[in-house]
């Protein structure tokens, strides 16, 4: 999620290695920037994940909260 | 894949011990104790005026907005923490609009649409988010409690509400450990200061509750 609203930063499959390697590589770079990432696990339930779950259909990343 | 039980920000507040229910409920306690030390000694002073001398109605009227403005402005302060933030551009906005509804189910995402206010159950009470805070709804309805949170970025308002979202959904207690509890109190307190397009949320939450 940015300023556009979201930016899709990769797609991939879990045939493809290629695609899950890229997708594992800007993974890791938005975790370095300092994002967290997450996956929905069920209604009202996420899960934050630190490796790309390559079987998840979606993982958003998330910028850190704080209180106001 | 990893998985971490507990809302990485909280490190960030280490010095706050993990909320629970009955921390909370203290939490609570507390802010019901305070609103009586600001209400009960202008009420006895109005009180002991009219008892002494009924002509200083005056000043004992004085005393009695005084004992409920303060609780009141407790209660706007409160309110603050959802009204709604200047908006991003139409385009933007649409698209975080997108993603948000896909978060939230076919009720949630048309009381969002209707109030801004994204309604997520929890274990601690009804929730509805807002782009800067969230309102909790505790079991009864009767109180509410106004966290004051954000995401310290230029987004979209919906892409702020999803994060806040999301945080909550990954672990409910450490959203609001992270969180400044602006005010504690009654629902209907609240409810006079929330803008008027929010209030079916909070009566969505009270039914819900």
């Amino acid at each position: 999620m940015d300023q556009t609203g979201h930016t899709t930063l990769a797609e991939w499959t879990p045939g493809d290695a290629a695609a899950v390697e890229a997708a594992a590589i800007a993974f890791r770079e938005e975790l370095d920037r300092g994002l967290f990432a997450v996956v929905s696990t069920g209604e009202g339930h996420a899960e934050q994940v630190r490796e790309l779950p390559e079987g998840a259909e979606l993982v958003i990343l998330r910028r850190p909260i704080a209180g106001g | 894949m990893s998985t971490a039980p507990v809302l990485p920000e909280t490190a960030a507040v280490y010095w706050r011990p993990r909320l629970d229910p009955a921390r909370l409920r203290r939490r609570e306690l507390g802010w019901t104790l305070s609103t009586f030390a600001h209400t009960i000694p202008f009420l006895a002073v109005a009180a002991l005026m009219l008892y002494l001398e009924p002509l200083s109605f005056p000043v004992a009227a004085i005393a009695i907005v005084h004992a409920w403005g303060i609780p009141a402005l407790y209660a706007n302060r409160g309110a603050c923490v959802v009204r709604p933030r200047p908006r991003a551009d139409d385009g933007s906005e649409r698209t975080a609009l997108g993603l948000l509804g896909d978060l939230l189910g076919h009720e949630a995402r048309e009381l969002h649409a209707r109030t801004g206010l994204a309604l997520e159950r929890g274990g601690l009470g009804v929730w509805l988010v807002g782009e800067a805070g969230a309102l909790l709804v505790r079991p009864g309805g009767r109180r509410v409690d106004c966290w004051c949170v954000k995401v310290d970025a230029d987004l979209p308002s919906a892409d702020r509400t999803a994060h806040l979202l999301l945080a909550l959904r990954e672990d409910e207690a450490g959203f609001a450990t992270v969180a400044n509890l602006a005010f504690s109190g009654g629902t209907w307190r609240l409810r006079h200061r929330l803008p008027k397009p929010m209030r079916p949320a909070l009566a969505a939450a009270r039914a819900i509750s």
